[in-house]
């Protein structure tokens, strides 16, 4: 091996060495196993311990070493360096892979911290990409302040800034209160159906205790995978804070695993709102982000697959509308809604199709019994389709379709009149060419500095 | 089958004829002006679809008429003789206009894929979103001399496919697509 392990000494300044190898925290393999791993450990020294110190158990201290040797040597054989704006990361003894990274096509940087590495003054840092097979540089771990310049210094070297110069200051836009998050995510699917449950429960002791026990042992089990699905959600959105930066937006959140997110400008694919049926009730409303590329892998890949990543959890429209205007300043605010015929295609979901376009953005509104608006990036087109099913053909209607290299949002016109759509595909590809033209005159263009006054004040890193 | 007219509406006759324009092919000619000159895949697309619909018929044909004569019954037999040759037959017809309804056409910044009979699906792809192509030709593609061409965005909804290309077609279209995408590139 002939890099040489980074120590915590050579890290701690403004910024890490260019062009040598590093290695990851000695710790990183303990947090990696997690808490799984951490608590057969327990349960394996307990019982060693607890069997009267025969030490009659080889096998089992012979797992635990063998377990630590292997996460040893996954740790030693591990390394990573930045070099000519590329991140490469080497690993595995028997099988080497060495993976590159161009940072100009990094789409987001995360920061990412479960419990343990908290504790422990750990973080991971992600990198996603836009490749479809779920490609993302993972560093796990380092430590807070090397993650934290790394970060940076990533960022700055995506963009192409001077890497020397220090982290920008930042506008915090907006945070989310928690008891508003509690109550919206009671107010969801999962949450209601647990809080059916509660109530069928209780209503069963109080008229027949007997049987009250026996249901509650089933259905333990299921309750208590829908209370793992809420809590996942919630602390993923716990104090979700929204920073607007000159190398991106800024997303932190989480209760015991926290993550930093960096998306830089232009990234964006699209933005989707959504607004259950209870939420209308008060007038709330969730925004989340698309980005490039497929889920990131490991751990998170599942729930991240499930709820795109979240600008705002839940707010007021008067809060979104803001938002709105300073991710996607100019979006169409003018909708047309389709013909009265569509009534007899889509009963439910009529009430809730309309659809604007601009020079700049398309957005669509739909859903049958929650309303979603799907707002997309001209400029981030990738292609456009036309489909006319049977019932559609026979009422002359169509669809457009607006597909973005985004993985949860895919914006649909839905149903205008067949000569409508006509007209809307034969000036859409011009119009998302002269889109993609302006954007690469004007690449990262900033949001007007003024105009929109933050909701809280200015706050310095 | 008669070739005929496929844009004019049939007059108000029999149920079939009227059923059969409704969810018939008709060009998208609304989309980009009257003018648009579709390609269509090769005729020899038709032959190779028909030879596997006539041989998928002909292997139930053995299994569906063994069965019932090994167990000496020729009624059934018979019965179930005609009745999956004529699924066949209209299997036969509702592919051929499947394959008539494929049509490209290159433009002078993006092509356009249609396909469909009954959802009609027409795919507007900038040659500068191009990610990569794929030519693929299967044994019996080969045996044919056709090939498919598929086109790749970086959203994996839009998916244009081209089947039944004749090899040396496609070919062209693959390296004529990719130049124009080298050319007109644009990021994410």
């Amino acid at each position: 091996m002939t890099g040489e392990p980074a120590g915590p000494a050579s890290t701690g300044g403004t910024g890490l060495p260019e062009g040598t190898w590093h290695r990851l925290h000695p710790l990183s393999p303990v947090v990696r196993a997690g808490r799984g791993a951490l608590a057969i450990l327990v349960v394996l020294v307990l019982s060693t311990l607890g069997s009267g110190g025969n030490s009659g158990d080889p096998y089992r201290l012979a797992a635990i070493g063998v377990a630590l040797v292997a996460g040893i040597i996954s740790w030693l054989v591990t390394r990573w360096r930045v070099e000519d704006g590329v991140l490469r990361i080497e690993s595995g003894l028997l099988r080497r892979t060495s993976q590159r990274f161009p940072l100009s096509q990094v789409q987001a940087i995360d920061t990412v911290r479960p419990g343990l590495a908290r504790v422990l003054g750990l973080a991971e840092l992600r990198l996603r990409m836009a490749g479809a097979k779920g490609s993302s540089g993972r560093l796990a771990y380092l430590t807070n302040p090397q993650a934290e310049s790394l970060r940076a210094q990533l960022l700055a070297l995506a963009h192409g800034v001077d890497q020397g110069a220090p982290a920008p200051p930042e506008r915090r836009l907006l945070t989310v209160p928690t008891g508003q998050l509690v109550a919206s995510l009671l107010l969801t699917g999962p949450g209601l159906v647990i809080e059916a449950l509660v109530v069928g429960l209780l209503i069963l002791t109080a008229i027949k205790p007997s049987a009250a026990g026996a249901v509650i042992g089933g259905g333990a089990a299921s309750l208590l995978g829908g209370v793992g699905a809420l809590w996942q959600r919630f602390n993923g959105d716990f104090r979700l804070t929204v920073a607007e930066a000159p190398d991106g937006l800024r997303l932190r959140s989480g209760l015991v695993e926290t993550s930093a997110e960096t998306i830089p400008r232009g990234r964006v694919q699209a933005l989707r709102m959504t607004e259950p049926l209870l939420w209308r009730l008060f007038g709330w409303c969730r925004i989340e982000v698309d980005l490039a590329g497929k889920a990131t892998s490991g751990r998170q890949n599942k729930s991240s697959r499930h709820a795109a990543r979240a600008l705002l959890p839940v707010g007021s429209h008067q809060q979104a509308a803001w938002l709105l205007d300073r991710v996607i300043p100019g979006a169409p605010q003018s909708l047309q809604r389709p013909p009265p015929r569509v009534r007899w295609k889509s009963p439910l979901r009529y009430r809730n199709l309309s659809w604007g376009l601009n020079d700049g953005y398309a957005v669509t509104t739909s859903g049958r019994v929650r309303r979603a608006t799907d707002w997309v990036a001209l400029s981030k087109v990738q292609s456009i389709r036309e489909v006319q099913g049977p019932v559609q053909r026979r009422l002359k209607l169509v669809s457009i379709h607006l597909d973005t290299a985004g993985r949860n949002v895919h914006a649909v016109l839905r149903d205008p009149d067949r000569a409508d759509g006509a007209r809307i595909l034969a000036a859409l590809p011009e119009q998302c060419r002269a889109a993609r033209a302006r954007d690469r005159r004007v690449p990262h263009e900033q949001p007007p500095a003024t105009g929109a006054a933050p909701i809280e004040q200015a706050v310095a890193e | 089958m008669p070739p005929r007219d496929l844009t004019t509406r049939p007059q108000r006759g029999s149920v079939s004829r009227r059923w059969l324009h409704w969810c018939d092919v008709a060009p998208f000619e609304e989309a980009d002006g009257p003018g648009t000159q579709w390609a269509r895949p090769s005729s020899r697309l038709r032959t190779l679809r028909r030879w596997e619909v006539g041989v998928l018929t002909g292997a139930l044909l053995i299994v569906g008429v063994a069965i019932p004569l090994a167990l000496a019954a020729v009624a059934v037999a018979v019965g179930v003789a005609v009745a999956i040759l004529l699924a066949g037959l209209i299997t036969d017809l509702f592919v051929g206009r499947r394959v008539r309804a494929w049509g490209y056409a290159e433009h002078r910044e993006d092509l356009m894929v249609r396909r469909g009979v009954m959802f009609r699906r027409l795919s507007v792809i900038p040659y500068g979103r191009m990610q990569y192509i794929d030519v693929t030709a299967g044994p019996f593609e080969r045996m044919f001399g056709l090939a498919t061409v598929q086109m790749h965005t970086a959203a994996a909804a839009s998916d244009a496919k081209i089947p039944g290309l004749p090899a040396s077609e496609a070919a062209r279209l693959r390296d004529q697509l990719s130049s124009l995408g080298e050319s007109q590139a644009a990021g994410l």
